[in-house]
């Protein structure tokens, strides 16, 4: 079957269920949503899934994570009913406020969100958009449009559940929230995540939201997050995706910058069958600072596509693009980069990097930076760069009776390094740097669970020395 | 100084295109249009063999299946293929001897446009082809050239002189659904140059052709072939005018060279069609497919360019690198000013094994033009150990002008290494007042660091040329560069 027929078999079949079920998986919606959950069905039913025709998903091939038999997950019931059951990630010693997902809908809180005695409110989010129905729809839909990519449609038509924090003015969460999500299911499920984060005026928040299977199916998720950063707000994002070899994970992030605002956004990328993160970010008060980083380790047949757009929207703000990635075996990796900076957004500083390390002729690395700039008094570049371990390097430690693997492994370390050490929480660092370790020396293959033993951070590095060498 | 600097840029972007200027020569045209029978006469004209007839059916038949291309950050207006005359040249009196026969208007033109063929050919030695509209007027030099063994002339001529040659390599590099434009290239070209280096030879001067649109509402849609057998070097010029109008008018062109075993061409471009006047109307649209191919060991190809002119440019010299240890380069400096719009850049394609390859961009960009890189380098799976090095700087002169950079890098192969930069800002602070410190004004100032700028590329031109090339560049730039 041709591409264009597998994807229009799919939007129709999804346009049925979307018809068929709509009482069930909107029962509980406010008519707000209702509204904009039909006109979302409507822009999809007109524009579809991306093809490859379109210049921004000329890489990333979804013929055959379409062709799959998808089940899409409209009740909230969950199989099995205590959470702790089959499933226990936590960072070892991390001390975080843990909430999960399990196949697109909450855990916790599917009642009535927590509220927190500083007033952060964290939960569902289809409990909030009827307990604080004026500020989800302050916010709701604003930072993202549905015309732009027929699977922010989707999302926004058939969404089932996602997390909705909001953080008051002034208020520093100083609790880390951990938002994890997790596929447990004997089916090909389809996911479609909604998340929401609204930050007050000089709020501080640091979360981290973490991808994980446990049932190795051909799961597809379709996540689209909105974070809305009011002015002097900080928010401190990191992003796990370590998932099995068939998942398939498509995310698109939106990131609303106000005034003085500060973003950090680190993504790392250990496992996935095929990764798409569409990263947005639009710096629209003057002083604000995005910092987007990001890692991937790909091997086998894995894909990753990294899209990264700064939209420099006014004057005097800040940004630093940097991804780096390791690419093995047969894999492939994309990264795209496109600094915007719009006319008058004068004094801007804009600064994109991207390095890759080959290992493999058979692994592809395509990257695409690309800077578009319509003022004067600004200072933007870019770097790209894709090679190999230095040889020098290399030699330099073996001489010292290190054997090549960890040599090699060394320097790949360092390379990393970069990435790693840029996560401010010392625990998720700790854990990051451990898994970056296993990954690399290839034991950690697929889903990682701590429960089993091998994330001990206080194993050190064990290294073979060669004692022929010496 | 705020002041200052808007006045210089007010200079800058007022400053006049010298060549404006129209010939009154005969002319001999065609009806206007393009279709089969268009085509048909075209080939007829030129008297031509049956292969390249079909060669043109074929390119033809494949334009009608294919789109305006839209994917550069350019904005171009509909052009309507059936109000532009295809075939356009200064009526022949008789076969040219001498280049006392050439028509004195026709010299005075090239006179005027500093490109005397009489003393160029006394002087600085370099051979010129000067193409008028659709066809080579003059090629001198040739008799020459050919007690080397060397080939020369204007494609018509190589079409009835060398028919093998031109059988063998034409569409070889860049075939004829290359793109939109090259299977209108194919269809209607008219004439350009040809140029054969035979082994071992090293050509002793510099080759130029000179392109001159002259007629009103006329295409232009020349061919360049170069062929550089095993061993043998040439360094090659081409320059280009228009006479200011208000209509656009369109240049579509293909150059093709290909290097054999050991061989090296130089190609150089000193591009300056009429842009456009302050409010961007007129211009010509220089939508242009160059393409090299280093079929040998340890060939080499070296494109120049100056791209100061054309309302539109869509133009991207690239190479295949086939031949193991070869190499290739792109030095490019591309100025757009008032409402100017350029597309360009380059694409290395690295197929053989140790291959090299350079790219230096550097765009300036005024007035409300804008001015983009896009460049693809890929690395294929068999070009071991292959190296590229990319960097394309932007400057920014004035606020209401865009700088872009859509490079795309592919690799397959893990024991190259690719590399790529570019930064955009316009002219540091620190550096003008280091010069006015110094007694320099702020104009000759600006003036200094632009050509400090572009310096890395114009170094690479030939000496005659880059002399044309700066004083290019001091117009463009007028009021501003000392």
């Amino acid at each position: 079957m041709k591409t264009k027929e597998i994807a229009i078999n799919l939007k129709n079949e999804l346009l049925n269920q979307f018809e068929q079920h709509f009482d069930v998986f909107a029962s509980a919606n406010s008519d707000f949503v209702k509204d904009r959950r039909r006109k979302a069905a409507k822009i999809f039913k007109e524009i579809g899934f991306p093809s490859r025709n379109l210049e921004s998903w000329r890489k990333t091939d979804l013929t055959k994570v379409l062709s799959k038999d998808y089940a899409l997950n409209l009740s909230s019931k969950l199989e099995k009913n205590n959470i702790h059951d089959f499933f226990s990630c936590e960072i070892n010693q991390f001390d975080t406020d843990l909430y999960t997902q399990v196949n697109g809908w909450c855990v916790e809180k599917q009642e009535s969100p927590k509220v927190y005695e500083n007033g952060c409110i964290v939960g569902s989010i289809k409990a909030a958009m009827h307990q604080y129905p004026e500020l989800f729809e302050k916010h709701y839909g604003k930072y993202v449009t549905n015309e732009k990519n027929g699977l922010i449609a989707l999302n926004s038509a058939i969404f089932s559940d996602g997390y909705f924090i909001y953080i008051p003015d002034g208020v520093d969460q100083d609790r880390t929230l951990q938002m994890v999500n997790i596929i447990n299911s004997k089916k090909h499920e389809f996911v479609n995540a909604r998340n929401l984060v609204i930050l007050g005026k000089n709020a501080r928040l640091k979360l981290v939201h973490c991808d994980d299977s446990i049932e190795f199916k051909n799961s597809l998720i379709n996540s689209v997050t909105e974070v809305f950063i009011d002015s002097g707000a900080k928010l401190d994002y990191y992003k796990l995706q370590n998932k099995d070899e068939e998942a398939v994970i498509l995310t698109n992030t939106f990131f609303h910058q106000e005034a003085d605002s500060s973003l950090m956004s680190n993504t790392l990328i250990l496992n996935g069958g095929l990764v798409r993160n569409d990263i947005n970010v639009l710096l629209n008060g003057r002083g604000a600072n995005a910092d987007v980083v990001g890692l991937y380790l790909v091997d086998g047949k894995q894909f990753v596509d990294n899209h990264i757009y700064i939209d420099h929207a006014v004057s005097n703000c800040t940004s630093n693009t940097t991804f780096k990635g390791i690419a093995d075996d047969e894999a492939r990796s994309v990264f795209n980069g496109h600094v915007l900076v719009r006319q008058d957004a004068q004094q801007t500083l804009a600064f994109q990097n991207n390095h890759n390390i080959q290992l493999t002729n058979t692994s592809k690395i395509d990257t695409h930076p690309f800077l578009e700039i319509y003022a004067d008094d600004v200072k933007c570049s870019h770097g790209a760069t894709v090679g190999q371990l230095d040889k020098e390097a290399l030699f330099y430690i073996m001489q010292r009776g290190i054997c090549e693997r960890n040599a090699k492994m060394l320097l790949m370390l360092a390379f990393v390094g970069e990435i790693v050490n840029k996560i401010s929480l010392p625990t998720v660092q700790e854990y990051s740097h451990d898994l970056v370790t296993r990954r690399l020396k290839g034991e950690l293959s697929a889903c990682d669970q701590c429960s089993i033993e091998c994330a001990d951070p206080d194993k050190p590095l064990v290294f073979e020395i060669d004692m022929s060498k010496v | 100084m705020a002041k200052d600097e808007d006045k210089i840029i007010g200079d800058l972007t007022s400053s006049d295109y010298k060549y404006g200027f129209t010939t009154d020569i005969e002319m001999e045209f065609i009806p206007k249009g393009l279709n089969e029978d268009i085509v048909r006469l075209i080939s007829q004209k030129k008297n031509e063999p049956e292969f390249l007839l079909e060669y043109r059916l074929k390119a033809y038949k494949k334009w009608l299946t294919m789109e305006m291309p839209d994917w550069g950050h350019l904005n171009i207006p509909e052009i309507d293929f059936n109000e532009i005359i295809f075939y356009a040249a200064p009526k022949k009196k008789k076969e040219l001897e001498s280049l006392d026969e050439v028509d004195p208007e026709l010299l005075d033109t090239f006179n005027k446009l500093g490109i005397s063929l009489e003393e160029q050919k006394a002087l600085s030695g370099v051979a010129v082809d000067a193409v008028i509209d659709s066809v080579s007027v003059k090629t001198t030099f040739s008799d020459t050239l050919a007690k080397q063994g060397i080939i020369f002339m204007s494609f018509s001529e190589a079409v009835q002189e060398h028919p093998e040659l031109i059988k063998k390599y034409l569409g070889s590099v860049v075939p004829i659904g290359d793109n939109y434009f090259t299977a209108l290239n194919s269809a209607v070209f008219s004439d350009g140059s040809f140029c054969y280096i035979p082994k071992g030879v090293r050509c002793p001067v510099e080759l130029s052709t000179y392109f001159r649109i002259n007629a009103a509402n006329t295409g232009q849609f020349e061919r360049t072939l170069i062929v550089a057998d095993e061993g043998s070097y040439v360094s090659y010029l081409e320059g280009c005018t228009a006479p200011q109008r208000d209509e656009n008018q369109l240049h579509a062109a293909i150059v093709e060279i290909i290097t054999h075993k050991d061989a090296e061409v130089k190609y150089s471009t000193v591009q300056n069609w009429y842009p456009g006047n302050k409010e961007g109307k007129g211009g010509i649209f220089n939508f242009v497919t160059k393409r090299g191919l280093c079929e040998g060991d340890n060939s080499k190809i070296s494109w120049t360019q100056v791209e100061t002119g054309s309302a539109i440019t869509w133009k991207y010299p690239s190479c295949i690198l086939k031949g193991n240890h070869s190499v290739a380069e792109f030095y490019s400096v591309a100025v757009t000013n008032n409402f100017q719009q350029a597309d360009t850049g380059s694409k290395m394609i690295h197929l053989g094994k140790n291959t090299k390859s350079t790219i230096i961009s550097k765009g300036i960009s005024a007035g409300k033009s804008h001015n983009s890189y896009r460049g693809l380098v890929k690395i294929n799976s068999s070009a071991e150990n292959s190296r590229n090095f990319s960097q394309c700087d932007s400057l920014l002169m004035g606020d209401r002008c865009g700088a872009h950079t859509f490079p795309y890098i592919e690799t397959n192969n893990p024991s190259s290494i690719v590399e790529h930069e570019a930064t955009t800002s316009k002219i540091s602070e620190e550096q003008l007042f280091y010069c006015q410190q110094r007694g320099i004004s702020n104009e000759k100032a600006i003036g200094l660091i632009v050509n400090g700028y572009a310096k890395e590329v114009l170094n690479q031109l030939p000496m005659e040329f880059a002399a044309e090339a700066q004083k290019l560049l001091s117009i463009s730039l007028e009021g501003s560069v000392g």
